[in-house]
């Protein structure tokens, strides 16, 4: 309980002056995520609206592999991304193990499969609803797709958040794959994982406190900037 | 007359599960005004709309248009039953028709609220679309479909659950829309507003077309027992 207190009193001091590594590490921590639920929205939320208005041969086969990805274990897509990307992988040349894109690619392999599967639902929901009039006005298969991830844009934002929840509190293989190095590759996770290994649990829960915080904070205001909760208008 | 007409159905059929929804059809449409369809209950109205308007798939049988049926799908709109309101404001779903089309957004949106003003939704152009009444809904998708200037407008029952007000309103629009020389063909159960504003009229009965003709003739002396049974409001099957 003790050290609750402490973790607690030790993080409003940490974010009250300011601790230049702590801005460092969050910054790290936010920028790579948001980096990596960037690219994820950009892959999976098209792939989602595909999904829901063209029907092909293994359309519901790569929806149950979507669903099932929910559940990737981080280590294991971790693992993955570090044989990929190490000297001897196939991608060893560009050299980019151990640097906060690799932390990226990771976080979107992980990430993908979330958002394309929680999009995926709201926007077949929504062209249940659309298909008759959207087909009897000849609109072409983009026209489709756009017009879907527009008017679910809400929804949408919920997939991303869910991904970003997911990305900003992964630990597992971003660890793996850039290594946790000081001012390099360390980010809130890892930097928790290291304090907690060296016996430092408030400053550990500290970094948690933060890290809840930033994450948080980040929701609120996508929710504020968005205005999900205006009524009556679009 | 609009370069669609006529249309020309032969042995059109559709099948679901091996059933026949509706057909064989045999029907030659021509000229103006409106043609309305009139039948009971599971008669297949909706799906000859939807057939007529490509929207249903043929199992057998021919469809022909006066031009190719790319362009006449393009002439065509269709307002259904229950109005499918994108999840928009009033204004941006009656521009949507003209901005899939590549009209500039600023264009279509000053045409759009025109039409807005034109069937009285003016006064609601930023509120959200899902949230308006019954009747302002199918107004919504009246001018939706009508901003296009199409050429044959399909209708759906397009006064089901209206109040009378509601109903005379829709009915204006479309009365200006057939003057305006936009060719309608609607469905109803309303025998009222089937005589207000059918110029032609196709009665149909288990899926296929039992009587069709000028509607003064159909109303004053139908020529089956089953359409006069139908027009005194007798239940027929």
């Amino acid at each position: 309980m003790t050290d609750l207190w402490d973790g607690l009193a030790q993080a409003l001091w940490l974010v009250a002056t300011f601790d230049p590594e702590l801005v460092e590490i969050a910054a790290r921590s936010l920028r790579v995520t948001l980096s990596a639920l960037v690219v994820a929205s950009a892959i999976a939320m098209p792939l989602a609206a595909l999904l829901a208005v063209r029907r092909f041969r293994w359309r519901r086969v790569i929806i149950a592999i979507l669903n099932a990805l929910m559940g990737l274990p981080p280590v294991v897509v971790g693992l993955v991304v570090y044989v990929m990307l190490s000297r001897a992988g196939p991608f060893g040349v560009l050299g980019l193990l151990f640097t906060p894109t690799a932390m990226i690619i990771a976080q979107v392999i992980i990430i993908v499969p979330l958002i394309a599967s929680i999009a995926h639902q709201s926007l077949r929901d929504l062209w249940q609803d659309y298909h008759d009039l959207l087909i009897s006005m000849n609109v072409t298969q983009w026209q489709k797709i756009r017009t879907l991830l527009w008017d679910t844009r809400r929804a949408l934002l919920t997939a991303a958040l869910a991904g970003f929840g997911r990305a900003i509190g992964e630990v597992g293989a971003i660890m793996i794959v850039g290594g946790n190095i000081d001012h390099a590759t360390r980010v809130l996770t890892t930097a928790i994982a290291l304090e907690t290994g060296k016996g430092d649990f408030a400053l550990a829960l500290a970094l948690g406190f933060v890290l809840i915080g930033l994450a948080v904070a980040v929701n609120l205001a996508i929710h504020w900037l968005s205005r999900t909760e205006r009524e009556g208008r679009w | 007359m609009s370069d669609l007409f006529p249309l020309t159905v032969r042995g059109a059929t559709t099948r679901r599960r091996g059933k026949v929804l509706v057909g064989p059809v045999d029907l030659t449409l021509s000229g103006n005004g409106a043609c309305v369809v009139i039948g009971p209950n599971g008669s297949g109205k909706t799906t000859l709309l939807r057939l007529l308007h490509g929207a249903a798939r043929l199992s057998s049988g021919t469809i022909d248009w006066a031009c190719p049926m790319a362009k006449a799908r393009r002439a065509q709109a269709f307002v259904f039953q229950r109005p499918v309101m994108l999840r928009r404001s009033v204004l941006d779903n009656i521009a949507y028709p003209l901005i899939i089309r590549g009209t500039s957004r600023a264009q279509a949106r000053a045409q759009a609220r025109d039409w807005a003003e034109r069937v009285g939704l003016g006064d609601m152009l930023d509120r959200a679309a899902p949230v308006l009444s019954g009747g302002e809904q199918q107004k919504l998708a009246l001018a939706r479909a009508l901003i296009g200037q199409p050429k044959l407008l399909f209708l759906d029952e397009p006064c089901t659950a209206l109040d009378g007000s509601a109903m005379r309103e829709i009915e204006q629009i479309l009365t200006d829309a057939k003057a305006a020389g936009t060719r309608l063909i609607l469905s109803t159960h309303d025998m009222g507003q089937a005589r207000r504003l059918a110029d032609q009229v196709v009665f149909l009965l288990r899926g296929q077309v039992h009587e069709s003709g000028p509607a003064a003739e159909f109303f004053e002396t139908p020529r089956t027992e089953q359409a006069r049974a139908f027009l005194k409001g007798d239940i027929v099957e």
